[in-house]
């Protein structure tokens, strides 16, 4: 994982409530076996006509959205599938924040794995970010995670939350796995005390 | 004396590892379920990295979504389908993780396997990489969704790292009424919460109306706990669980069993438990509900009408609304019940069981399914179907003109092509009805296996309480 640093960027905005994974990247692109090439699929069915010509009115086709790396949304982002082909193909796609007033568990979690930020704001913050956007599709917030701030174009900085050991490893660019591997002792330890698992004899695999 | 527990605190306490300073706890996992589609990446991982699956005996794979539901004799067509599938059986193998494939005669929807064989046990705690895990908490198990980075941690380490999550008590009482199922209780609760209602939280259903149903449609209910936005939900074991689970091909079995009963009447909520939200549902004014919209939070009882985008103050609420009726095609102020449509399924993880069927054969027997309306029945397991063709209901279903098809996720998520063709709308027992979830362009309304088979009768969206 690369290292998550400070940027500026203009916003794609798409003032939708509970906008769920199969948006984000519809089913029919899970049968990869890969996590590659999934920057294409993104908001697939709200991208693309159905012969694959961009849809002229959606935001990722237009102006200054199309290079964003933050996405304005609406609360709850992220709802419904445990996929993680959703930050994957966010991030492919160039997205390296989501604003919202709310993010779904699943989706938060897979993301802060992915380097991908999810920053939540109140509802007061978001208007404000909506009217920004309106105002000047090209204005630019600052997303500061070492700070925990984010600051609109007209100079109010807020302060998001974000769980500090998702931030550390954002920060440092390393992955959880290598953290859960150094707690060995541990695992063993309670397994010791745990015993048991599946007796597949008999049951005739 | 020690303070009283909710249930989802003794499990929590239960499985904590290490609780390392400045990090999120160590939660073990007794049980990872694992298929084609979420997992092949967690697989490569462990490659990159060197690692084995450290527990493959807490580990059991099926393959489900991208499979097709034709019979088994034939090939799977789509290459890229075949591959995940073929990929998947080679992971399995080469790691050494029991598993039922994809021609294996006990292949079937995971979360509909995992209770079948007794691989879900009160007490655990269960994940695999899909959001309807919540399923297995019908056993009093803590059972969640999890991405493919956490499959892989699981794969490597059988730990996860996990904050607590919140409790939220649903408490629902009353006797339902004829025509009213399980599934109208978790559509009611969703409506009435949310699509977010849920979030941070872990469910915990109880009542007198809880305990009332059967194992079955206990799993329903938590099945849609992830609709509701709560990663888990769950219900205390009782004599109803154990009851189901005994001598099932994975449970304990002789003085294990007895041990292990014993203290899964452990597990139950204190008295005086106490949680961070509680909502009360009152079960005997429950009618059978159908959504209308694009979320499942957008639900409404069957004789309802379609709500008015004008009357919501908040303006992205209003746009979210407006966008799913003209996604819907549907008008504000007119009733859904009477709206004709073409496609009813019945199947998925949430309506796939043996009562499912009964429920929806009872509709259909001796009638016939309207002409213009496909009828696709689809069990939840290889082992479903068999009950139910030795039951005879694979002739009913045949005989009022639905097709009787082999097990799969099939049209819940429309990946092995079953699905929706643009603009048609389908009344699906699945629990999705998210744009394009049933196939691109595709309208879902979802309900009950009741409300599904009425429909499909009459060809028009109908209140199964009507149908005589």
């Amino acid at each position: 994982m690369e290292r998550f640093t400070a940027f500026e960027s203009a916003m794609a905005v798409l003032p939708v409530d509970n906008i769920d994974t199969d948006q984000i990247i519809p089913a029919r692109f899970l049968k990869t076996i890969s996590k590659e090439g999934l920057g294409d699929q993104l908001f697939y069915d709200w991208r693309y006509e159905a012969d694959g010509s961009p849809k002229g009115d959606f935001v990722l086709n237009s102006g200054a959205a199309r290079s964003a790396q933050v996405l304005l949304a609406g609360d709850n982002f992220g709802c419904g599938s445990s996929r993680e082909h959703a930050p994957w193909a966010l991030t492919q796609y160039g997205f390296r924040a989501v604003i919202s007033t709310s993010f779904a568990d699943i989706f938060k979690g897979n993301s802060l794995k992915n380097s991908l930020l999810p920053v939540v704001v109140s509802r007061e913050i978001h208007a404000k970010l909506l009217q920004q956007a309106a105002g000047d599709p090209q204005s630019k917030v600052r997303v500061d995670l070492e700070r925990q701030t984010l600051t609109l174009a007209d100079g109010t900085e807020c302060r998001f939350a974000v769980d500090e050991f998702s931030k550390t490893c954002m920060l440092e660019g390393v992955d959880e796995l290598g953290y859960l591997l150094k707690h060995e002792a541990e695992i063993a330890a309670y397994e010791a005390a745990h015993a048991g698992g599946l007796d597949t004899v008999g049951v005739g695999l | 004396m020690t303070k009283p527990r909710n249930i989802i605190e003794k499990l929590w306490d239960a499985h904590v590892v290490a609780e390392p300073a400045g990090a999120p706890s160590l939660l073990y996992i007794d049980l990872h379920l694992v298929h084609e589609v979420t997992s092949p990446q967690a697989f490569e991982g462990l490659r990159q990295r060197g690692l084995k699956v450290r527990r493959p005996d807490k580990t059991f794979g099926t393959c489900d979504h991208s499979t097709p539901t034709t019979p088994r004799d034939l090939p799977i067509v789509d290459p890229i389908a075949r591959a995940q599938v073929e990929q998947f059986e080679k992971n399995c193998t080469e790691f050494g993780i029991p598993h039922f494939g994809f021609l294996n005669k006990r292949q079937g929807i995971v979360h509909v396997i995992g209770p079948e064989y007794g691989l879900t046990h009160p007490g655990m705690t269960v994940v695999c990489g899909d959001s309807h895990t919540a399923t297995h908490g019908a056993f009093g198990a803590l059972a969640f969704g999890i991405g493919t980075s956490q499959v892989e941690h699981v794969l490597a380490t059988q730990t996860l790292l996990q904050r607590k999550s919140k409790s939220f008590a649903v408490r629902v009482n009353g006797a339902l009424r004829p025509g009213v199922t399980a599934k109208d209780i978790i559509l009611a609760l969703i409506a009435r919460i949310g699509v977010g209602g849920g979030t941070e939280c872990v469910f915990e259903f109880t009542g007198s109306t809880i305990r009332a149903l059967t194992m079955e449609e206990r799993m329903t209910v938590c099945n849609m706990s992830i609709e509701g936005g709560a990663r888990a939900g769950l219900i205390a074991p009782d004599d109803v669980t154990y009851e189901f689970l005994k001598g099932r091909a994975f449970a304990p079995q002789g003085a294990a069993w007895d041990a292990a009963v014993a203290r899964w009447k452990e597990l139950p909520s204190d008295e005086g438990a106490t949680y961070d939200k509680e909502i009360a549902i009152d079960g005997a004014a429950l009618e059978p509900m159908i959504t209308f919209g694009t979320n499942p939070g957008m639900g409404m009882a069957i004789s309802g009408v379609v709500p008015d985008p004008a009357a919501v103050s908040d303006s992205v609420e209003r746009e979210t609304l407006k966008k799913a009726l003209e996604y819907m095609a549907l008008e504000a102020g007119k009733p859904l019940a009477g709206k004709p449509i073409d496609v009813v399924f019945i199947g998925s993880c949430t309506n796939s069981r043996m009562s499912d069927l009964r429920a929806a054969a009872s509709v259909l027997k001796g009638r016939k399914v309207s002409g213009k309306v496909r009828v696709m029945v689809v069990p939840g397991s290889q082992q479903i179907k068999r009950e139910a063709e030795a039951e005879g209901l694979d002739r009913v279903f045949r005989e009022a003109g639905a097709e009787w098809r082999e097990a799969g996720c099939s049209m819940c998520i429309a990946m092995n092509g079953d699905q929706l063709a643009p603009g048609q709308y389908s009344v699906s027992t699945s629990n999705r009805n998210f744009e394009g979830r049933q196939g691109k362009g595709g309208r879902t309304f979802l309900a009950s296996p009741l409300t599904a088979a009425a429909s499909a009768v009459t060809g028009v969206v109908t209140d199964p309480r009507s149908i005589k």
